[in-house]
């Protein structure tokens, strides 16, 4: 079967049930007796396997298939969760993690075996059935005679007609063999007809079947559960056609025996060989019933994953696979990225052209009240039709932080600090491209925090704090902008030791450092190539990471801020725009130039008369309600001469970058527009105070200002 | 530019379009061209070297513009009627627009009518050539793309 085709759902899906298994261990580590995570747990390590069997990963599917076998211990209660099994079974994700992302990169799952991994979790599965409850052990005990007796005798309660005996008697006679076969299918397979045609196939080379339990026709429509046993006829060894029959894919065991003419005999008389037999037979009997009647009795357990992880497997609707036990979710479709970024571009486009009528008609001067009226239609569908295409793209964060509990924990580990994360605000929705940059600087806060910002627990006791540090991830949307906070309770920043540190680097002269504000200070950590932390660890302190938190966070037009309060902690706030590609916008004129500035960063626009400008230290600046704001005169930065009499009042528009402010002098005002924010692209790259271009309604090309790099 | 689709090349021929800059031709290879517009309003994008004239709109699209003039060390542009915009489509660029005086033609050169030109670091024109043609209407000098477009450091 050509599976390629396949492979992105399945990164996809692997992906899902990777992140859901970290979740539902980490909750299992603290609760170790919730059956609904276990069972969780044990479904997604199932559907795992069965995908990464059909798509010929073996190694993954080995380590999934030993994983799955410790949690239906667990499920079973023969073992119980400890803390070093939750320890191997997070090394198992991490490996498990490492083949998707070979297979990823090269669609080869590398050949990496994890042996060390697989024989920890085999030793946990006997460990734990060793010193398991007596109880628990009983209840294993018949399921395990039912499977053993299966396997050994299964084709023992053949009944065989008088033909077929005379079959055997005479086969016997020639001196050829009558072995007893049974055959087990692995769970995970999918289409069990087919691999026992297989199987029937391979025997057929070596010998003669003579008959078959369930009957061949039951087998051939799939009426058959795990097991099927086989009388047959050979020249062959008993060894050779078991291997033979091994030999077929998913077939997970094949168990034989050579049956004499007696037991031929003895089956003439069923119910007295099964008297005879004593003990043994009696095991084998009820053994295929017995197998039935248990795969009825649990049918959440072996059996329910079956038909779900089909679904899995195939590109089938995806509404086809939720489980009847969980919550009913919500009807989706999986769209390419791509596609949607055709569909934004589209509505880009027509948002465009929408400005081009909305200038036409203003242009031609005589636009009847009908025209206008569709126009303003056709802006308000054009607006919905935005809104709704970007919500569309907007997936909640929860992608991105689900994977964090899990990291904390691990630094938790590494560090041996005792802390603990607190999230809030998953939900919170951000453009799709938003959401898959966000992870990494968002990470680095974090082990920041977990690293640098909590304190041991020993000084933490000291302090008189919880000797537990807390880390909290708080994510909300505030306007037209979502925030994200980390924030911990721990030392806080030491701007004395940061400032010691920019002056012993020759970052900046110890004069500077006299003069700078606190906030000035903290800054100084987004320099490439700081870091305060006295010892260099594998976590953090290699000084990469601040600057490239905050570069990151301005090429997705945001902004990062730390507040600290030394011995308190420390708050880093993250301000991301909604969307990327739509902005609601002021267009002003300088000169003869139109440019375009965000709405998100106006505060105010004021009128203010020449002789209100103040200069300190040699800087224009503004009063305005008891603030001094900075001017920044636009057509200076922008080398455009100004078309206005220095005796005019100035047009000011008043932006903010986080706490601070600053005065645009502007020559006019033209009003708010929506505009589609295109790249200037790579090749204009060295003007930093423009963040874009859009298309104007008359097809002209205005820029985009970037305020926060102005200020 | 149904005069492109007639002049397909047959084995070993190179194609370009001939361009005007100044009293001088230059061909330009025809694979890198996207497009050939008329001037349209350039948008001039502050506080960048000043070969980059700015940016405009192609279809919804923006496009940065260059002088090729300017880059090579020429006078400044004068726009005329016959001024045109060639789009370049450059695979590490991406899409640029360079400013020509006039769109001659196009003309098939075969290879072995092209001559390699010696670099020379004294003349600098030459080194934005990657050879010379010779057609029947006189010498093309042919443009180097590459170094024509790359960012002067």
């Amino acid at each position: 079967m050509d599976v390629s085709q396949y492979l992105e759902i399945f990164l996809d899906e692997t992906n899902e049930h990777l992140q859901n298994l970290n979740t539902q261990i980490l909750s299992l580590e603290q609760d170790p007796e919730n059956m609904d995570t276990i069972n969780e747990i044990f479904r997604a390590a199932h559907s795992l396997k069965g995908m990464a069997g059909t798509m010929g990963y073996k190694r993954m599917q080995t380590l999934t298939h030993d994983m799955e076998n410790v949690f239906s211990e667990v499920r079973n209660g023969n073992i119980k969760v400890k803390a070093d099994m939750i320890d191997v079974l997070f090394q198992c994700l991490d490996a498990l993690e490492e083949y998707n992302t070979n297979i990823r990169e090269s669609s080869d799952e590398g050949t990496n075996d994890n042996g060390a991994l697989i024989k920890r979790l085999n030793d946990i599965m006997g460990g734990g059935s060793d010193d398991s409850a007596a109880p628990a052990e009983q209840e294993q005990a018949p399921q395990a005679q039912a499977v053993d007796a299966a396997a050994a005798g299964g084709f023992v309660g053949i009944k065989l007609n008088e033909n077929q005996q005379s079959v055997l008697g005479e086969a016997l006679k020639q001196g050829k063999r009558v072995y007893g076969l049974t055959v087990k299918v692995q769970e995970s397979c999918i289409l069990k007809a087919a691999r026992a045609f297989l199987v029937f196939k391979a025997i057929e080379e070596t010998s003669e079947i003579i008959v078959s339990d369930p009957s061949s026709q039951d087998i051939e429509d799939e009426k058959f559960d795990l097991h099927f046993s086989l009388i047959i006829v050979s020249e062959a060894e008993l060894n050779e056609v078991v291997t033979a029959a091994k030999s077929v894919s998913e077939i997970e065991d094949v168990s034989g025996s050579v049956l004499n003419i007696d037991d031929v005999g003895a089956a003439e008389t069923e119910e007295s060989h099964a008297a005879e037999t004593g003990a043994e037979a009696e095991a084998a009997a009820p053994a295929a019933p017995a197998q039935e009647a248990q795969a009825a009795q649990t049918p959440v357990a072996a059996q329910a994953p079956a038909p779900a992880e089909a679904a899995a497997q195939t590109p089938a609707p995806a509404a086809k696979k939720a489980p009847a036990n969980k919550p009913v979710v919500n009807r989706t479709v999986r769209v390419d990225i791509e596609k949607l970024d055709t569909l934004m571009n589209l509505v880009s486009e027509l948002i465009i052209a929408k400005n081009s009528l909305v200038s036409a008609s203003a242009m031609s001067g005589n636009s009847s009240q009908a025209v206008n009226e569709q126009i303003e239609y056709l802006e308000s569908v054009t607006t919905s039709l935005h809104e709704s295409v970007m919500k569309v793209r907007m997936v909640p964060i929860e992608s991105t932080v689900n994977k964090f509990p899990r990291m904390v924990r691990d630094l938790q580990k590494k560090l041996g600090k005792k802390m603990e994360l607190y999230m809030s605000g998953e939900e919170t929705e951000l453009d799709r491209t938003v959401v898959d940059q966000i992870g990494d600087p968002l990470m680095h806060l974090l082990r920041n925090s977990a690293d640098h910002g909590l304190e041991s627990a020993a000084v933490r006791k000291e302090r008189g704090k919880p000797e537990v540090g807390s880390i909290f991830l708080d994510a909300y949307q505030d306007g037209n902008n979502v925030v994200i906070e980390v924030r911990d309770d721990g030392n806080g920043i030491d701007t004395k030791a940061v400032k010691n540190k920019a002056i012993e680097r020759g970052v900046i002269t110890p004069e500077q450092g006299e003069a700078m504000s606190e906030k000035e200070i903290i800054d100084l950590l987004f320099n490439a190539g700081f870091s305060t932390a006295k010892v260099v660890s594998d976590v953090s302190g290699r000084g990469v990471g601040l600057d490239v938190v905050k570069s990151m966070i301005e090429s997705l037009s945001g902004e990062v801020e730390v507040k600290s309060r030394l011995g308190e902690g420390s708050t880093w706030t993250i301000r991301l725009p909604l969307t990327l590609a739509i902005i609601q916008a002021l267009m002003v004129e300088i000169g003869d130039e139109k440019y375009a500035i965000a709405l998100g960063s106006i505060q105010t626009i004021e009128d203010i008369l020449p002789s209100d400008v103040n200069l300190v230290q040699a800087k224009e600046v503004i009063q305005l309600r008891d603030l001094v704001i900075p001017l920044i005169r636009l057509n200076e930065i922008l080398d455009i001469p100004s078309k206005k009499d220095p005796e005019e009042n100035l047009v000011v528009v008043v932006v903010k970058k986080g706490d601070k402010l600053a005065g645009l002098v502007v020559d006019e005002l033209i009003g708010q527009q929506e505009i589609v924010i295109k790249s200037l692209g790579k090749y204009i790259s060295k003007c930093k105070i423009i963040s874009g271009a859009t298309v104007l309604g008359d097809g002209e090309v205005a820029l985009i200002l970037d305020a926060n790099s102005l200020i | 530019m149904n005069e492109v689709e007639e002049l397909r090349p047959v084995g070993q021929t190179t194609q370009f379009i001939v361009i005007k800059l100044g009293d001088e031709q230059y061909g330009i290879d025809i694979k890198y061209i996207d497009n050939i517009v008329r001037m349209p309003h350039i948008t001039r994008v502050p506080k960048v070297d000043d070969y980059l004239k700015g940016v405009i709109n192609l279809r919804g699209e923006v496009i940065p513009v260059m002088s090729i003039r300017i880059k090579m060390g020429l006078e400044e542009d004068v726009e005329t009627k016959s001024s045109r915009i060639i789009i370049l489509k450059l695979e590490q660029q991406g899409t640029i627009g360079v400013i020509v005086d006039e769109v001659k033609e196009v003309v098939t050169l075969e290879n072995d009518r092209i001559e390699k030109v010696a670099y020379d670091s004294k003349d600098e024109k030459s080194n934005f050539l990657c050879g010379v043609g010779k057609s029947d209407g006189g010498l093309i000098s042919l443009l180097d793309l590459n170094a024509v477009v790359l960012e002067s450091v």
